[in-house]
């Protein structure tokens, strides 16, 4: 196509724009991350650090049980995870290959699920819960987490299953292999990077996530990374910002890494469950 | 896409079709659908219908004597309860505030992307920042930018002699839209990754015909390009609009809903109401009140796109 030199002059300096807007308050935080105190309460800061130091991801360890909370964070996003792709695979499956009146409504379920305000579910939840003395638990929290995680695992699998040709279950139908047999040798080897990428957004938006983690666990050391971080705030909204920096940049790289790993896949399953037909 | 839609047509299913497998097929997806229905049904669908009843009760925590039926009591106090009127305009503000934005951003970034430029791995990589970050995160982050002495934004306006020693998230007028911007920005990669799929759909030579009839830019984009992506755009615009309206983490680390309520967004207010009171029937009134306000959003996605079904 042609372009003028001066609207592609214009092109870059709007990426360069959008460069900056997306980029610096993230290395921002890295940056304050690496300041020692002094520099971080003297007013002119800058953005390299002059005299960078590790001691506030030291602090910050000793400060709050980041370790734990880690530990917390990865036992309930990894069993929600698994648990909700496991569940989920087979009921995308039947989604994507007919069309019954249940599917329908579930797909239907999967749009509404979207609209509820968390406070509406996390309350009677927080009920229930409570009678299975499931509060403050970790595994309570799973169950929600799983749950949470339902839709758009089923939204995203029954995508994936859309790009897996049903003429090639039909073929192998026709040269006799049964059900089963279908789906463990034909269907799931062409499925698994899609249920891959699945449980690792699962497992990244339950690493990320706060709000119910927030109302659920009381005791400190059951609660997960992003409630722990909410602790290095005071009540006065002061904070060390050291320290909190370093914690806030640790507990963000297990997410970068996996969504690195996954972002193109993430894209197309979207938008691939988002195709009704 | 394209290729997906093709083959998950249902096609006709010969060996299916035939009087003997019948039944195991007719068994099969209750057997397959089950595992995931059991946990909906239980878990999400029973505790939405259990949280809508418990809005006509006087539910609250740790409380001795049973819960009694009160009927719409709720719901006339929170008529008169002026305090939740102002949170859920403060949440209309913030939920349009932050989705139009969001909204125009995006779209110029994807159509950007969508250009023969260099950089663009690097506009790739950076978007997926905000998208993949924890919430907590992102607002601690910009508590930092925003912190009055040792922020880079006071930092910059004091380097361009603008003033720089704004209190941004305690200041009455500032706090909402300071919190905006962060909402925008966490908001936004997710926005430009769906545009910039509905724009890869276009169809290059029809962009390409009407350049060469001599269409200027403007005109192939309300001609060729918004057409195309117009599904996407509304589907996610719609999502988004609901998102924000619910949204918690963002605005609960950076202000906690102050100063003086001005950031106080609906959930907010019905979390404090149901956790820190323990008001869980009344909260759960407040609860109802925005679902009714996400489906009015929601029936009007609906009706748009419908009406925009003939060129869809």
């Amino acid at each position: 196509m042609r372009t003028r030199k001066s609207a592609r002059a214009g092109q870059y300096a709007a990426l360069l724009a959008y460069l900056a807007f997306l980029a610096l308050p993230f290395l921002w935080l890295v940056s304050t991350a690496f300041k020692p105190p002094r520099e971080l309460a003297g007013l002119h800061p800058t953005w390299i650090p002059q005299d960078p130091t590790l001691a506030n991801f030291r602090q910050a360890f000793d400060e709050q049980p980041l370790l734990r909370a880690a530990l917390n964070s990865l036992l309930a996003a990894f069993s929600a995870a698994v648990v909700a792709v496991v569940l989920a695979t087979p009921m995308a499956y039947v989604m994507a290959r007919r069309r019954t009146a249940l599917t329908r409504v579930a797909s239907g379920w999967v749009v509404v699920s979207q609209a509820f305000p968390f406070v509406l579910l996390i309350i009677p939840l927080f009920l229930v819960l409570k009678n299975l003395r499931l509060i403050d638990s970790v595994p309570g929290l799973v169950m929600v987490y799983v749950v949470w995680a339902l839709p758009f695992a089923l939204w995203m699998l029954t995508g994936y299953v859309r790009a897996v040709p049903a003429e090639l279950e039909e073929a192998a139908a026709v040269d006799g292999a049964g059900r089963l047999r279908i789906l463990v040798s034909v269907t799931a080897p062409l499925l698994a990077p899609g249920i891959a990428a699945t449980a690792l957004f699962a497992f990244v938006t339950a690493w990320n996530e706060f709000f119910f983690a927030l109302v659920l666990l009381k005791t400190p050391e059951k609660q997960t990374l992003p409630v722990v971080l909410t602790h290095f705030i005071g009540a006065e909204g002061v904070a060390d910002l050291g320290p909190l920096a370093a914690a806030a940049f640790l507990a963000t790289l297990p997410s970068l890494v996996v969504f690195a790993i996954i972002q193109r896949r993430i894209t197309s399953g979207m938008l691939a469950g988002a195709v009704k037909n | 896409m394209t290729p997906v839609t093709e083959v998950s047509r249902p096609a006709p299913r010969a060996p299916d079709r035939s009087p003997r497998p019948r039944r195991a097929v007719d068994h099969g997806p209750w057997f397959l659908v089950l595992p995931a229905l059991i946990p909906i049904l239980v878990l999400s669908v029973g505790p939405l219908l259990y949280g809508i009843l418990l809005a006509f009760t006087d539910a609250q925590s740790g409380r001795t004597e049973p819960t009694r039926w009160i009927g719409t009591l709720n719901f006339q106090d929170l008529l008169h309860d002026t305090l939740f009127w102002e949170s859920f305009r403060i949440g209309l503000v913030w939920a349009v505030g932050v989705t139009v934005p969001q909204f125009l951003l995006a779209l110029g970034l994807a159509l950007l992307l969508h250009q023969d430029l260099k950089l663009r791995w690097l506009a790739r990589a950076l978007a997926i920042v905000p998208w993949a970050m924890p919430e907590v995160v992102v607002g601690i982050m910009w508590r930092l930018v925003y912190n009055t002495d040792a922020g880079i934004l006071n930092e910059t306006l004091r380097d361009l002699g603008l003033g720089g020693d704004r209190d941004w998230l305690s200041g009455l007028a500032t706090a909402l839209p300071a919190v905006i911007v962060v909402g925008v920005w966490a908001g936004m990669p997710q926005t430009t990754v769906a545009l910039l799929a509905g724009l890869q759909n276009t169809p290059r030579e029809l962009h390409e015909a009407a350049a060469v009839d001599g269409a200027g830019a403007w005109r192939r984009f309300r001609t060729v390009t918004w057409p195309a992506i117009r599904p996407v755009a509304l589907a996610i615009t719609a999502l988004n609009l609901i998102w924000n309206f619910n949204s918690f983490a963002l605005v609960y680390v950076l202000t906690n809903g102050g100063p003086g309520g001005r950031t106080r967004l609906p959930m907010l207010f019905a979390y404090e109401e149901a956790f820190r009171y323990g008001q869980f029937g009344y909260a759960a009134a407040m609860g109802c009140v925005m679902v009714a306000a996400v489906s009015v959003m929601l029936a009007v996605f609906l009706v748009g796109r419908l009406r925009g079904g003939d060129d869809a």
